[in-house]
């Protein structure tokens, strides 16, 4: 049984009480006073997913630059939408995880076990969402779709604080199903709407989105791809190519992951 | 309109988006691309002052493409009812309605009246209008309505009917007068006007949501007084998904304005006494003016004697008028701008902000600053330190110890820490329980008045000075509870509701309320929510999906849409099937429905009121709104407004220019002003100031910033204080994303970063350009972000009706970099923190009081004491309290 979320956001109102309650819950600080400053970009200041930030929300304003002369009934849109680790199907970082800290949960959710990470950084470059980060203490962190709370029958705190509904939480393929209902209510009003994260999507992303424009207007990307993959398709060419890129892709990985490694050793040691 | 509901109302917004996922049509008209018009089908962008402009469009449209509802208008309204012929519109008189006195700017309101009837009708719990009413010394004007039923034309073709009076006023409020003002365009109005008609009717309604956006105005009540009008014509009150929702800015605002903290209230909307009206000096006198004979407030001396036996127990007596002598009476316009010129003059000495920070909220705040620092003693209680608190150590005070102000700060316990009840926008009352103790010396404000009381009684005791028997005379016996002697929530709730002497049952409903002093209840509209001991409505928790009588209690009587019998036809069949809310039932002779009727249960539709019976009896079975004198709601306003019948557009008492409606009167003629040292308007189209700004609210911070900008989690979310502009703006005056800019008024000049954004665009405004800015005004100096107090930038200027300040339209000027200082330097007439005033002044003002006091005893008449003049900044020469021109 498969739970995640289902993020709609045509709903979004881009009030920020995820980030505030996944804060909140998970007992992760805020930046130090003085460290943020106004970025400019839109309503945005926190900039990304981090090891701080497990929810992030973005902001797109799409508005035309003749608004002056007819008003914003056309075309004016300001997209919003809470951002969240995506818990795929098949993740990467699980993947590549050399030690083992990556586990997937009895709730098919993907969680990092901090007390058994390394601190290697492969998961960071093999999530094609940019999901995972290091924080202080050199340890990767990132959303556990609130796997103490599911524990005890509970829904992840950013549901729960969500006022419109924007991030539902559920078993999968009922939301999914509520995703497809509600991109053709919309679609029957005119509002082109789709779903990101179906099997297409790295072969299917619990936590989905149901968007109004292209994957990338989200900062998404439109193809993703994880490190198995690539693997994959060079098998698909001559036998020798085939050979060749394996043993050179699996080398580079190799030596990325001990590229990584070694910075990390020569990181002061800040573990509590 | 007027509000911002997604970012400031996040909560409440969720049932909006429920509404729209079933259809529903959201309009969003606003300044700025904000994330409320990002939800919204349709945003339509005005330039902020100019909504009466827009509503008065609505109304035109509505009338000459025939969309008004006509059953609904002649049954329901005043349509037909006949004005006085002495009534001169503001489209006759060039902006100034009839009655003006250009030297007291004010208006005689005599000639506003119902025809036959000499000078209006009673207040009808609007609240005394202090200095700016004026004083009648024949008692009661509204004699003639107490004989006879106004008169009316049902064809609605009389010259001087409510009607056509309304049609001729808004006549040239055309698709294009409104583009010209509002900087919109014709067919961006054409389609709002055309939805919201499409969407109102027999099958369908639609609603009204509005914020400060509309009330912080000159003209602040007469923007919600025009889409009464358009709700009216529309059918949209008293019907299910109809109304105007104020939506509140904080949790149980409503609650204090129904147990008032407004100083011109008393509890359940009793105008406060004032000596200013004659009428006041005694019960009977209060009762003439402010209760009407005809209608639901012909109950009010059973909630005045009863509201009285509550306050003052034994001491309110049949023969001693109930108490009523007891009250503290009004001298003047109490609210908060004049309560900070009256420090400044040395009047108000002392000061207790309680979950308010002036310093930072306030308008004009270094004024108001300056105002702390020539107190003798302030008190805060908050859960943070406040800028309020601090106001000493502000970072432009130079020498703090010049400061006399002698400041306690008291720690205040959170929400979660105490019991008590929010009373929310659709007055509905919820209960919540303490649940956690707070710590440390923190405690509930419940527990800081009650034992301030009881020490406060215990130094007065054996007083034998008379001005010291009201505050003895308070019934004071709420129950206690826990080692820290907390006062029990629910034995204050338990008087507010009400009961009987001398036995103490709980009333059940105010129609049990008595004259006679057998009943006592602290607010007569909350009467119900305590019907039994140990029945708390407000904690009722049985909700359903649809009208939830279960669920909490909304006042009055639990009735959740206010004036439903006009959810009926006037024959009591509901309007439509799809709108079926409150109907009459043929087979059981009465009201019945999904909501408690707002109406005499039993009182048939075909009912024929008798005037001369007066009370309920006086009005039709088919007078739906039945707190009006008339049972009307009223298109046109016969009473309760100082500044005018009708509404119409003024501009902002700062604004960009001209008014493309009138010469004589561009502006409110009667606006509150205050004309003192430091807080110089800026001129219409004064070219130094030339851009629009408007304050405002984000989601992530709340209010001053006390409850968020000490909150880390909040203040990273928005850590810097920014004032949006749009590129072409920006580009005029070489401002790029996040440059600093220095935004400056009269008053003063701020830094802060730019936020260039295509959300705001510059207006088109009588054909020519006009930008327009916003800020949010969430920071100050304390906390653990900070940044610039926006409100120091606003000047004091009020509403004639409310006297609340004008800080949603005003005019500013932007200039590229970090130049403050350099700008404030070059302001001919800035406001300057105390201790700059200094102390000689305040001594000055001291000696003028003593004056003041001398002429008062010596004067023999009330008129001898009316100022003609606005009173200057110093010295200090006119009675205390009038302080607006």
């Amino acid at each position: 049984m498969a739970k995640g979320f289902y993020t709609d956001t045509t709903v979004c109102i881009g009030c920020k009480a995820c980030q505030v309650a996944c804060h909140q819950w998970n007992g992760l600080p805020a930046e130090e006073p003085g460290e943020r400053e106004l970025t400019g970009d839109s309503y945005d200041n926190t900039g990304t997913l981090s090891a701080l930030n497990w929810r992030h929300v973005k902001f797109i304003e799409q508005i035309p630059e003749d608004r002056h002369q007819n008003g914003f009934l056309d075309g004016s849109r300001w997209l919003m939408m809470s951002d969240v680790c995506k818990h795929c199907v098949h993740a990467g970082c699980l993947e590549v995880c050399p030690t083992g800290a990556i586990i997937r949960t009895e709730f098919d959710s993907v969680f990092i076990q901090t007390d058994v990470c390394n601190g290697c950084r492969a998961c960071l470059a093999a999530c094609p969402f940019g999901v995972v980060d290091i924080g202080s203490d050199g340890k990767a962190h990132k959303c556990t779709l609130c796997y103490d709370r599911l524990q005890h029958g509970m829904e992840p705190a950013c549901a729960q604080a969500c006022p419109t509904d924007s991030i539902r939480f559920g078993e999968v393929s009922e939301l999914m199903a509520l995703a497809e209902q509600r991109a053709a209510d919309l679609g029957a009003h005119g509002i082109q709407a789709q779903i990101y994260g179906k099997d297409d999507i790295v072969g299917g992303l619990n936590c989905f989105y149901l968007l109004v424009d292209k994957p990338e207007v989200y900062g998404l990307p439109a193809k993703p791809e994880l490190p198995s993959s690539n693997v994959a398709a060079a098998l698909g060419g001559s036998a020798a190519t085939a050979a060749l890129l394996a043993i050179t892709g699996a080398v580079s990985f190799r030596k990325r992951r001990m590229d990584d490694m070694s910075r990390d050793e020569s990181a002061p040691e800040d573990e509590p | 309109m007027g509000s911002n509901f997604a970012e400031c109302h996040p909560v409440g917004f969720r049932w909006v988006m429920k509404a729209k996922e079933r259809g529903c049509k959201v309009i969003h008209i606003d300044p700025r691309f904000t994330r409320t018009s990002a939800m919204a089908d349709l945003h339509v962008a005005i330039r902020s002052g100019s909504d009466i402009a827009f509503l008065g469009g609505l109304v035109n449209y509505i009338l000459t493409n025939d969309r008004w509802f006509k059953e609904y208008v002649v049954a329901y309204t005043n349509a037909a009812t006949i004005v006085a012929p002495e009534y001169q519109d503001s489209e006759d008189l060039d902006g100034l309605f009839s009655g003006y006195d250009p030297e007291g700017r004010v208006y005689d309101t005599s000639s506003w009246a119902y025809a036959g009837t000499a000078a209006g009708t009673p207040n009808m719990g609007h609240g005394a209008k202090s200095a700016n009413e004026p004083h009648s010394k024949e008692g009661n004007p509204g004699m003639d309505l107490r004989r006879y039923p106004p008169r009316s034309d049902p064809t609605l073709q009389d010259p001087h009917c409510v009607f056509q009076i309304l049609k001729r006023h808004y006549a040239r409020y055309t698709p294009e007068m409104v583009a010209s003002i509002c900087g919109c365009t014709p067919a961006e109005f054409d389609i709002v006007a055309r939805t919201l008609c499409d969407n109102s009717g027999r099958e369908r309604t639609s609603a009204f949501a509005y914020a400060v956006g509309w009330t912080q105005h000159t003209v602040g009540v007469q923007y919600i007084r025009t889409a009464g009008i358009v709700q009216a014509l529309l059918g949209n009150i008293g019907r299910p998904g109809g109304g105007i929702m104020a939506l509140r800015g904080h949790a149980t605002i409503q609650g204090s304005t129904d147990i008032a903290t407004l100083y011109n209230l008393l509890p359940g909307y009793l105008t406060a006494p004032s000596v200013q009206i004659p009428d006041h000096d005694t019960l009977e006198g209060w009762l003439r003016r402010e209760m009407p004979t005809t209608g639901w407030w012909a109950n009010g001396r059973k909630y005045m004697v009863s509201f009285l036996k509550a306050w003052y127990g034994d001491a309110a007596r049949a023969d001693n008028e109930w108490g009523y002598q007891l009250l503290p009476k009004n001298v003047g316009d109490h609210s908060h701008m004049p309560m900070f010129v009256a420090m400044h003059e040395g009047v108000v000495k002392g000061f207790m902000a309680i979950g308010q920070n002036p310093a930072v909220g306030g308008q004009n705040a270094v004024y108001q600053r300056a105002g702390l620092a020539n107190l003798d003693w302030m008190v805060a209680r908050d859960i943070f330190m406040t800028e309020t608190a601090d106001f000493w150590r502000a970072p432009d005070v130079k020498d703090p110890s010049a400061i006399q102000t002698e400041v306690f700060f008291l720690p205040a316990a959170t929400v979660p820490e105490m019991d008590g009840s929010f009373t929310n926008t659709q007055r509905l009352l919820q209960w919540h329980d303490k649940g956690v103790e707070s710590p440390g010396d923190c405690r509930s404000d419940l527990w800081f008045t009650h034992h301030l009381y009881q020490r406060l009684r215990a130094l007065y005791q054996g007083s034998t000075n008379p001005n010291d028997v009201p505050f003895l005379s308070l019934t004071w016996d709420f129950e206690e509870e826990g080692p820290r002697r907390e006062p029990k929530a629910e034995s204050i709730l338990k008087e507010v509701n009400g009961y009987t002497l001398p036995d103490r049952v709980p009333v059940a409903a105010f129609a049990d309320l008595k004259d006679d002093g057998s009943t006592v209840s602290g607010a007569w509209i909350y009467t119900g929510v305590y019907p039994k001991d140990g029945v708390n409505k407000a904690a009722s928790r049985n909700g359903d999906d649809w009208v939830a009588l279960g669920w909490g209690f909304a006042w009055p009587a639990n009735r959740h849409i206010l004036y439903n019998r006009a959810s009926a036809d006037p024959s009591g069949r509901p309007w439509s099937e799809r709108k079926k809310y409150v109907w009459w039932s043929e087979d059981e002779k009465q009201w019945v429905g999904y909501d408690i009727p707002d109406f005499q249960v039993t009182k048939p539709p075909s009912y024929r009121g008798v005037w001369s019976r007066g009370g309920m009896d006086a009005l039709d079975g088919t007078d739906a709104f039945i707190m009006k004198p008339d049972g009307k709601a009223w298109l046109f306003a016969p009473s309760g407004l100082v500044d005018g019948p009708m509404p119409t557009h003024y501009e902002p008492w700062e604004g960009p220019g001209a008014n493309a409606l009138y010469k004589a009167a561009p502006r409110n003629p009667v606006a509150k002003l205050f004309n003192v040292v430091g807080n110089r308007y800026i001129d219409p189209g004064d070219a130094a100031f030339p851009i629009v700004i408007s304050t405002y609210r984000l989601t992530e911070h709340h209010l001053s910033g006390v409850m968020s900008r000490w909150v880390p989690w909040l203040a990273e979310l928005q850590p810097e204080l920014f004032v949006e502009l749009s590129p072409e703006l920006a580009r005029e005056r070489g401002i790029g994303n996040t440059d600093w800019v220095t935004v400056a008024t009269p008053r003063t000049a701020i830094e802060c970063k730019a936020l260039v954004t295509r959300r705001l665009k510059p207006f088109q405004v009588m054909g020519r350009t006009v930008h327009q800015v916003g800020m949010p005004w969430h920071w100050g100096y304390r906390g653990i972000v900070t940044g610039a107090v926006v409100n120091t930038l606003a000047s004091l200027v009020g509403d004639p009706n409310v006297t609340i300040h004008e800080g949603k339209a005003f005019m500013c000027q932007l200039h590229a970099g970090r130049r403050a200082e350099e700008v404030a330097r070059g302001l001919p007439d800035r406001a300057l923190p105390l201790p700059h005033v200094g102390r000689r002044e305040r001594q000055a003002a001291e000696a003028m009081i003593d004056r003041g006091i001398t002429l008062a005893e010596q004067a023999s008449s009330l008129d001898e004491l009316v100022v003609k003049e606005p009173a200057p900044y110093l010295p200090l020469d006119a009675p205390i309290g009038v302080y607006h021109g």
